[in-house]
């Protein structure tokens, strides 16, 4: 049986323990939350030895994502809204609909959103956008299941231990040490 | 999202969500900061209105978060949607009353909330120099904090 080569915070009795909780705390691999101006003001990996990049690229990598993120919003298909039939003399010229036209998107009652999710074989990134406009973004295991379980969570951890810390600015890098905290206890838990 | 299913929402939470702390706490801390306010700007109630508004907006910024977390709801479709949720979640869930919905001006742009019970003003008699009764609003800071939250969600 091969043995993991990064330690693990939960207790291990056996071999066997250690291959189980490793297969669960595979799940969430790292998260980023996005202000609403697109800048990066959380980063932290869950799991000991991931490749790292440079706080530079972190930075590009958020600003890109939140571009990309207001395209994909943008690009959504509109249909038109249907019109009483044309008569037949304006549309043999064939230049009839969109001048007076108006669209509307397909599901009129769901609103528009932005990339939820991107997946690859190898990891599933998961976007949640809060109605502020901060985005979370949870990188994970394609396999794990009830991921925006664990992000509403995530979330609820960032209105307690963030937005009321009364010494942190809105808008700027997290730095709450309570939440950091809560957040890797409450990961683990899960696990 | 229909008024009766709105109120379901914030009993729900209310019941299963929230911390709750005592009531007489939260009045009298209130109370005493309203008269230290009313203290150090010299009962100049117009000054201790903007400041009380200007604390409320400061919380709302932040309070918007817990409130979207707890009740997971989207984005209203309109103004009354909104003025619902705002009185039968929000209130309910921090404050644990509802205020009634009314007043709407003819362009659906303007309403009132009415308090028939404000847990922020028990206990409480204005002072009584003639001036408070008209000029100091005692909950403004309730305005404040719909002000900042509303905004966060882009009104």
């Amino acid at each position: 049986m091969p043995t993991p080569t990064f330690a693990l915070s939960t207790p291990c009795f056996s071999g066997h323990a250690v291959r189980t909780s490793v297969t669960l705390t595979m799940g969430v691999f790292s998260l980023i939350i996005i202000n609403k101006a697109g800048g990066l003001i959380y980063q932290r990996e869950f799991q000991s030895g991931l490749r790292n990049l440079s706080t530079n690229d972190y930075l590009v990598l958020a600003g890109t994502f939140h571009g990309v993120h207001a395209i994909t919003r943008s690009i959504t298909p509109k249909i038109p809204i249907s019109q009483p039939a044309p008569s037949p003399a304006t549309s043999s010229t064939g230049t009839t609909a969109p001048a007076t036209s108006s669209y509307s998107y397909p599901n009129p009652g769901v609103p528009v959103s932005g990339l939820d999710y991107l997946e690859t074989d190898k990891f599933r990134l998961t976007c949640f956008q809060t109605l502020t406009g901060t985005k979370f973004l949870l990188f994970t295991d394609p396999l794990t299941g009830s991921v925006d379980t664990i992000i509403q969570k995530i979330y609820e951890l960032y209105a307690d231990y963030v937005m009321k810390n009364p010494f942190y600015q809105i808008e700027m890098p997290v730095r709450c040490e309570a939440f950091d905290r809560h957040l890797g206890a409450w990961l683990r838990g899960r696990a | 999202m229909s008024s009766t299913k709105t109120s379901r929402i914030g009993e729900e939470i209310w019941k299963t969500r929230v911390d709750k702390v005592n009531a007489e706490l939260v009045t009298l801390t209130y109370g005493t900061i309203v008269a230290q306010l009313c203290q150090d700007y010299d009962s100049n109630y117009q000054d201790v209105n903007k400041q009380l508004d200007k604390m409320g907006y400061n919380i709302g910024m932040r309070l918007i978060e817990e409130f979207l977390a707890k009740s997971g709801v989207g984005r209203c479709a309109n103004f009354r949607e909104t003025a619902d949720m705002i009185a039968k979640v929000g209130f309910k869930i921090f404050l644990n009353v509802t205020p009634t919905v009314t007043n709407w001006t003819s362009d659906n742009t303007q309403f009132s909330l009415i308090f028939e019970d404000n847990p922020l003003a028990d206990f409480v008699e204005l002072p009584d120099d003639g001036r408070a009764q008209d000029e100091l609003w005692f909950s403004n800071i309730l305005c404040g904090v719909l002000r900042g939250s509303l905004e966060m969600v882009s009104y």
